[in-house]
C-alpha cells in the first residue's frame, strides 16, 4: 500500500497511543512511550509487523504511547495506515 | 443457548483499556459496542481494535457479543465484515425492524457465519412488532429492551422509577416467553447515583425479564444477585450432573435425562448453575452441594 | 537475597545488611539528650526565624529536622531555608519525615551542595527527581516511620535543631495540631524530634494564650517558639474527603481482598485492622465494613493514617478505638478533637521495632499497596521501575512486619507495566513479611502459609503461585527489557531495624 497523505489515529488516554502517519521515502519510525525503557523493541517490532502485513515500504510513523498493549498498537497503526493509504 | 446469561455488559469498542480487561468483571456476556459508544469518525478505528482484541484474547470465561451499527448506516456492512473475521457468539442489532433482521440474516448467510442475533427493541414500531422481529430469523435468540431510545421515540420522560417503560418490559418479556428466547432488560444508566439500581433490576425481573444489560462493571454484582438462578434451574442442573456421574461410573461417554440427550453445552451450563448456586449459598430442597 | 550491597557506602558508612525481619531484637539503649534548663520568667518566643537564627546561629554540618503533617501544604521547610540563605552555612543534613512537590525550593540547596545529606521516609516531586538524578552529595537514606523514630531514639541520627510546625501553640511551647488555620490533626511523627533533638523549636502561625489545651506535645520538651505569618496552605494539608475508588478493577481487587480477610479466620470479635488512604485500600475497608455488620463483629482498633471512612466506622461502633499517627482529612481532625476513643499515637508507638512493643504488633490485618512485587513477595513502594524515587516506605514495612496478615492490593498490570515481576527494582518491604498479593486476575499466597492456601482454595478463590501471576502479567505485557543503572549509589534503603535492605542506583542516561 502506498501512503499518499498524512493521518492519525488513537488517543492519549492511558493504555492507548496516538499514531501519526505521513508519506516518506523509506521507513522512518519514531517512538515516544511511557514504557520506552522496558518495551521500545517490542513496540518497534509490532509496528514493523503491520507495515509488512500491508506492504508499506515508504512511510514516516510517529507514535506517542501511553502504555498500550501490542494488540492496540497493531490496531491503531493499521487504522492510521488505512486512513493515509491509496484506495485500491 | 450456551452459557448462563444474567448480565450483558457494554464495553466501548474504541477504548483499549476497557477492551483488554472486559472479561474481568464477571459479566455473563460482554457487548463490545461499535454503535453509540463510538464517535462517527472513529468507527474504522474501533473495528480494527476489536478485530485485534479478538485475535489476541480468547475471552474464555464469558460469551461475547458485538453491537454493530444499524442496517441503514454505511458502517453496517463494514461491521459485519469485521465481526465475521473472528469467533463471536452473538451480534446485537440496534434499531431493529423485521426487515433489518431479514437483511442481517441474509448477510450472515452469505458470509457463511453461524453467529446468532439479539435485537434491540427501541422504537414504538419495534415494540409493537417485537414478535415478528423475533420470528424473522432463526438466529434471533433474544430481545433487549432499549429504554432510553424507546422513551425518546414515545416523547415521554425517562424516570428512575420506570413507570413509562412498564408496558414495554411486559411486552418484550411476553414475546420472548412465547418464543422461548431471552428477554433482556434495559440498562440502568445513572453511573453516579446508584441508589435505584437494585429497585430497577428487580422491577425488570418482576415483569418477566430474564437478564439485564449494564453500562457499568460496577452494576454486575447487583444484577447477578437479582437474577440468581431459580430453584428449578438449580434442581435441573443438579440432576444433569448426577446423571453424568452415573454415566461416567458405568463408563458411558454419552447419556440422556428425561429422554433427552445431554450434550456438552448442557453439562457446562449445568455445572455453571450448580457452582453458582453453591457459591451463592442457595438452599434448594433435594440439592446437595459437595464440600 | 541477590542484591549487590557494598560493605561500606561513601557518605553513609559501614553497612549492616538486612538479615531477617526480627533478627535484631537484643536489648537497646536510648541516646542521651542535651537539655538546657529554663528559669522562671525566661522567654522562649521569637517573632521571626531570623531573630531565632541571630540568637542561635546556624553552623556548618548541622542537622535540621522537620515533620510532614502539613504534607503538600507545608511552608515550614521552605521558610526556614529562605532565611538560611542569608547565612553562609554548608554541609547541612536534613531529617524530614517526607518531601512533597511543594518543597521544590530545596532543589537548589541540593544542587549547590549546601544540603549534603537527607534522611526521609517518603519523597515525591522535584526533590525526589533531583535526588534520583544523583545531585545530592551523599546517598539519601530512606527509612520507615518506625525506623526513623528508632534511629533518632538510638542516637544513630542526631538532630541539632528540630523545627516542629505547630498549628496551635502557646508562648511556652504547648502545642496541638487540631486547631488553627493550618490544622492538620495529630502530630505523630514529630514526637521523637521533640524528645531527642538538642534544640526543639515550635513554629506556629497561631499563637494562643497560655496554656494551649488540649496539648499533644508539652512545653517541657520545647526550647523556643517562633511565630510566623503562615506555616502552611490548608489546601495542600488535608483533602476534603478521601474518595473510595470508582475504578471497577480497583473495586474488584477490593472485593477479593475482603474475601481473603473473611476466610483467613482473623475477622472475628476484637479484629484489628489498618488500611491506607488510597482509593483501593478504602474500598477494602468498605467491603470489610459490610462483612463486620453482617457477621455482627466489633473490632478492637483500626490504626495508621486516619481518614473519614475509619472515623465513620468508629462512630458506628464497628471499631472501639482508632490509633491515629496522622489525619488525612477534615473528618479525622474533627474526630480526634472530640472523641476520646480516637487516640493520637507517636511514630515510635506506631511502628518502632526497638520499643517495648509498637501498635503494629497488635495488628491482625493490614492492607498495603505496591509499585512492584516480585516472585519472592518483596515489595517496592520506593522507586518507579525506571529507578526514579517516587515514594518510600512510610509505615509500609512497619505494618507488614507487625500484622498477622499482610495483604498487598495492586493491579497486575498498569499501563503495560507488569507489577508482579521477576525482581523488584528496589526492595522496600521484604517478602518474608508479606502474606498475600491480590490482583484483578488472581491471588497469590506466600507459600509458607500452607493452611491459608488450603482454606482459600476450598472457598473457591482464584489462587495462583506468585510465579504464575508473574507469567500472567508477562503474557499480557511482554517481557520487559532489563534496565541498566549507573554504578553510583544515590540512595540507601534502611529496613525498620536500621539494617540496609537495598540500595538505589540512578538509571543510565
Amino acid at each position: 500500500m502506498k501512503i499518499i497523505k498524512s493521518s492519525s489515529s488513537g488517543s492519549l488516554e492511558s493504555n492507548d497511543l496516538l499514531v501519526f502517519v505521513s508519506p516518506n521515502s523509506g521507513v522512518k519510525i519514531e517512538i515516544d512511550s511511557i514504557v520506552k525503557l522496558q518495551f521500545e523493541k517490542s513496540i518497534y517490532e509490532t509496528i514493523l509487523k503491520v507495515l509488512e502485513e500491508f506492504e508499506v515500504k515508504d512511510v514516516c510513523i510517529k507514535i506517542e504511547d501511553k502504555g498500550a498493549l501490542d494488540f492496540a498498537i497493531f490496531a491503531r497503526v493499521k487504522t492510521a495506515l488505512l486512513r493515509a493509504g491509496e484506495e485500491k | 443457548m450456551k452459557g448462563l446469561k444474567r448480565s450483558f455488559l457494554f464495553i466501548p469498542g474504541n477504548n483499549p483499556g476497557m477492551v483488554q480487561t472486559a472479561d474481568l468483571f464477571d459479566a455473563d456476556v460482554i457487548i463490545f459496542d461499535l454503535e453509540d459508544a463510538v464517535a462517527q469518525s472513529e468507527k474504522d478505528s474501533a473495528r480494527n481494535l476489536i478485530i485485534q482484541a479478538f485475535t489476541t484474547y480468547k475471552y474464555k470465561n464469558c460469551e461475547t457479543m458485538v453491537r454493530i451499527n444499524a442496517v441503514e448506516t454505511e458502517d453496517f456492512e463494514l461491521d459485519i465484515e469485521a465481526v465475521c473475521r473472528f469467533e463471536l457468539d452473538y451480534i446485537l442489532l440496534p434499531k431493529a425492524t423485521v426487515e433489518d433482521i431479514i437483511v442481517l440474516d441474509k448477510k450472515l448467510e452469505m458470509m457463511n457465519s453461524s453467529t446468532e442475533i439479539f435485537a434491540i427493541i427501541e422504537s414504538a414500531i419495534a415494540l409493537e412488532t417485537a414478535f415478528d422481529i423475533a420470528k424473522a430469523s432463526k438466529r434471533v435468540k433474544g430481545l433487549l429492551l432499549g429504554g432510553e431510545d424507546l422513551t425518546a421515540d414515545l416523547g415521554v420522560v425517562r424516570t428512575k422509577e420506570g413507570l413509562e417503560i412498564q408496558y414495554a418490559r411486559n411486552r418484550v418479556a411476553v414475546v420472548c416467553k412465547a418464543l422461548g428466547i431471552l428477554a433482556i432488560d434495559t440498562p440502568y444508566t445513572d453511573v453516579v447515583d446508584e441508589m435505584f439500581l437494585v429497585q430497577d433490576s428487580e422491577e425488570g425481573k418482576r415483569f418477566g425479564m430474564m437478564a439485564k444489560a449494564s453500562i457499568s462493571p460496577r452494576h454486575i454484582e447487583t444484577i447477578h444477585s437479582v437474577y440468581a438462578p431459580s430453584s428449578k434451574e438449580v434442581i435441573y442442573a443438579y440432576r444433569v450432573l448426577c446423571a453424568m456421574k452415573q454415566a461416567k461410573k458405568k463408563g458411558f461417554g454419552v447419556f440422556s435425562l428425561d429422554g433427552k440427550m445431554i450434550d456438552s453445552p448442557i453439562v457446562k451450563r449445568a455445572e455453571r448453575i450448580y457452582q453458582l448456586a453453591k457459591k451463592m449459598g442457595l438452599k434448594v430442597s433435594g440439592v446437595e452441594y459437595d464440600a | 537475597m541477590m542484591r549487590k550491597i557494598p560493605k561500606h557506602i561513601e557518605g553513609y558508612g559501614e553497612v549492616r545488611e538486612f538479615s531477617g525481619v526480627f533478627s535484631d531484637m537484643n536489648v537497646k539503649k536510648l541516646t542521651q539528650v542535651h537539655v538546657k534548663p529554663k528559669c522562671p520568667g525566661e522567654r522562649k518566643i521569637f517573632l521571626s526565624i531570623k531573630e531565632f537564627f541571630d540568637k542561635f546561629p546556624p553552623f556548618d554540618g548541622m542537622t535540621l529536622s522537620f515533620h510532614h503533617h502539613l504534607r503538600n501544604g507545608d511552608s515550614v521547610i521552605n521558610l526556614v531555608f529562605s532565611v538560611l540563605e542569608r547565612y553562609d552555612v554548608k554541609d547541612i543534613c536534613l531529617v524530614s519525615s517526607s518531601f512533597f512537590p511543594v518543597h521544590e525550593p530545596m532543589v537548589k540547596w541540593i544542587e549547590s551542595q549546601k544540603v549534603v545529606k537527607i534522611y526521609t521516609n517518603y519523597m515525591s516531586g522535584p526533590v525526589a527527581k533531583c535526588v534520583s538524578s544523583g545531585k545530592l552529595k551523599y546517598p539519601v537514606i530512606m527509612q520507615t516511620h518506625g525506623g526513623r523514630a528508632r534511629a533518632i531514639e538510638s542516637g544513630e541520627v542526631k538532630i541539632d535543631v528540630a523545627f516542629i510546625a505547630a498549628p496551635s501553640c502557646d508562648e511556652y511551647g504547648n502545642m496541638n495540631g487540631v486547631y488553627g488555620k493550618s490544622a492538620c490533626g495529630v502530630l505523630g511523627y514529630a514526637h521523637v524530634d521533640a524528645d531527642y533533638a538538642n534544640h526543639v523549636v515550635a513554629i506556629t502561625d497561631n499563637l494562643v494564650p497560655y496554656p494551649n489545651t488540649s496539648i499533644e506535645i508539652f512545653q517541657h520538651k520545647i526550647d523556643s517558639v517562633i511565630v510566623v505569618e503562615s506555616i502552611g496552605n490548608p489546601k495542600g494539608i488535608v483533602s476534603g474527603t478521601t474518595q473510595i475508588t470508582k475504578d471497577p478493577l480497583g473495586l474488584k481487587i477490593a472485593k477479593m481482598a475482603a474475601k481473603v480477610i473473611e476466610y483467613s479466620g482473623y475477622l472475628k470479635e476484637g479484629f484489628s485492622f489498618q488500611t491506607g488512604a488510597g482509593g483501593t485500600s478504602l474500598a477494602v475497608a468498605k467491603e470489610v465494613k459490610k462483612l463486620m455488620i453482617s457477621k455482627n463483629i466489633t473490632g478492637s482498633f483500626a490504626s495508621g493514617g486516619i481518614t473519614g471512612y475509619m472515623v465513620e466506622m468508629l462512630k458506628e461502633g464497628l471499631f472501639k478505638t482508632l490509633f491515629d499517627v496522622q489525619c488525612f482529612d477534615l473528618d479525622a481532625i474533627q474526630s480526634v478533637k472530640e472523641n476520646p476513643r480516637h487516640q493520637a499515637m507517636s511514630a515510635s508507638l506506631y511502628g518502632n521495632p526497638h520499643c517495648k512493643g509498637a501498635i503494629v504488633n497488635n495488628l491482625d490485618v493490614v492492607i498495603l499497596g505496591a509499585t512492584e512485587v516480585d516472585i519472592n513477595f518483596n515489595v517496592n513502594v520506593t522507586t518507579a521501575s525506571n529507578g526514579m524515587i517516587m515514594g518510600g516506605s512510610g509505615g509500609h514495612s512497619d505494618t507488614a512486619a507487625g500484622a498477622k496478615l499482610t495483604i498487598i492490593v495492586t493491579n497486575l498490570v498498569k499501563a503495560r507495566l507488569p507489577i508482579v515481576k521477576e525482581m523488584v527494582t528496589t526492595i522496600t518491604t521484604p517478602g518474608e513479611s508479606v502474606d498475600v498479593v491480590v490482583t484483578e486476575r488472581g491471588i497469590a499466597v506466600n507459600p509458607k502459609h500452607v493452611d491459608l492456601i488450603e482454606i482459600l482454595k476450598s472457598e473457591g478463590l482464584s489462587l495462583y503461585t506468585i510465579e504464575e501471576l508473574k507469567e500472567m502479567a508477562y503474557s499480557i505485557t511482554g517481557v520487559p527489557s532489563e534496565i541498566s543503572f549507573e554504578n553510583k549509589i544515590i540512595g540507601v534503603v534502611e529496613y525498620r531495624d536500621g539494617s540496609v535492605i537495598d540500595v538505589i542506583y540512578p538509571m543510565k542516561g
